[in-house]
């Protein structure tokens, strides 16, 4: 994880994934840098998928974030090593799942969910794991759309990457 | 400014730039919610890398190039996609055979350009990749589907892939561009490529039930920018915008 300082951090925090409100960039993982520099701070991200409408948003937010603190940001856009699903903290996923997401699993039990059609996908209204992916795709490339099969509710699940 | 290099990155950004757009072209009309929304939702990946692809060409062109520029202000035989790409979407069978050959080719194709010698082409394969291996899960799954269907599914399918053949061989013929690429350890290994791509697809083609073609001859021309009757359309509507109202901006 990286250094911030605590006053960069928690104006960091208050910056949300447009997509998915409840989760900061910071529980999202694709903050890499934040460096102090003479007159303006300056914010790494990476974004999650290429063609992700949210990461020009994401930008324009940091740099009003830090304005509102009277202090300039200057945002750079890395793209390797790439974003993984792996970067989304404990916290985050925890917020997903309260969100109505399902968070992602390790790859191992992601590929058996997304391609074995194996029932292990925890529905994040009840709990149960009686569901099955009706779409590998969902509102979103990286979610993928999933029935629970004893609440009857859809639901996303943020897919493995 | 390296022309060659230049060259390169156009080539890879307009294969997927013109995939992307033909998929688009889709949204709202895929035969149902799902089938269209990942069709679109692989047009957006495919965009997405093309946005990578034309920054960076951008940024080698240099001169007051931008990725706008780039993407929209070249003339019909300034782009390098091959000709599968632009084919147009004549039914959902096309459009699946179309997606996995494209993807059985363009897998093994980001799995060695994550070692590119160029670090801005290695970072976008490298990210790509993920994406795409999605888009090969689900072009893959359809044929397998669609090939070992219904009696009517069977043959629509046969059908696309007889006709979409022609165009297959252009992915593995080398260019002057990607041979000096090749060379210089920025770009692929097209040898080596197809023969991932012949096992890859004669596993899914025979699960689906599907016939290879044993024709051989291929159609080719869009990697020197010769293309086909269907890139003058696509380009009017990609173009509209900058053409209409140059330099625009969101």
């Amino acid at each position: 994880m990286i250094k911030i300082d605590n006053q960069i951090q928690e104006i960091l925090e208050s910056v949300s994934d447009p997509e998915i409100p409840v989760l900061s960039i910071l529980d999202m993982g694709i903050v890499k840098d934040a460096q102090q520099k003479a007159d303006h701070v300056l914010i790494t991200i990476t974004p999650t998928y290429s063609g992700c409408p949210a990461m020009d948003v994401i930008e324009e937010d940091i740099v009003n974030a830090f304005k509102s603190h009277n202090i300039e940001a200057k945002v750079d856009t890395v793209l390797s090593p790439p974003w993984t699903t792996e970067w989304i903290s404990e916290n985050g996923k925890q917020k997903l799942e309260k969100y109505g997401i399902a968070p992602p699993m390790n790859e191992t039990m992601d590929k058996k969910a997304l391609l074995d059609g194996e029932r292990i996908i925890k529905c994040p209204q009840c709990g149960s794991t009686n569901t099955e992916m009706v779409s590998q795709f969902g509102s979103t490339p990286c979610k993928a759309l999933f029935k629970c099969q004893d609440c009857l509710e859809p639901f996303d699940y943020l897919k493995c990457i | 400014m390296n022309d060659n290099l230049y060259q390169y990155i156009l080539q890879l950004s307009d294969n997927s730039m013109i995939l992307g757009h033909r998929l688009s072209e889709l949204c709202g009309h895929g035969p149902s919610l799902e089938t269209d929304i990942a069709l679109t939702n692989i047009s957006l990946d495919l965009y997405g890398q093309t946005r990578s692809y034309c920054q960076y060409a951008a940024k080698v062109k240099g001169e007051d190039f931008n990725e706008d520029t780039v993407a929209f202000l070249r003339t019909e035989r300034e782009y390098k996609n091959v000709l599968l790409v632009e084919q147009p979407n004549t039914d959902f069978a096309y459009i699946i055979v179309r997606q996995f050959l494209f993807d059985a080719y363009h897998l093994p194709l980001l799995e060695q350009l994550k070692n590119s010698k160029d670090e801005m082409i290695a970072a976008i394969a490298a990210k790509s990749i993920k994406e795409v291996s999605y888009h090969h899960r689900f072009s893959s799954e359809w044929v397998k589907r669609l090939g070992d269907g219904t009696e009517e599914s069977h043959q629509k399918m046969q059908e696309a892939l007889d006709y979409l053949w022609a165009y297959a061989g252009e992915l593995f013929e080398e260019s002057q561009i990607e041979k000096w690429a090749k060379e210089e350890g920025i770009g692929a290994d097209l040898n080596a490529i197809h023969e991932e791509y012949k096992k890859d697809i004669e596993a899914v083609f025979a699960e689906a039930t599907l016939t290879i073609p044993e024709y051989d001859p291929y159609q080719q021309g869009g990697k020197n920018g010769i293309h086909s009757e269907h890139m003058g359309y696509i380009l009017t509507e990609l173009q509209y915008m900058q053409r209409t109202y140059p330099n625009m901006t969101w």
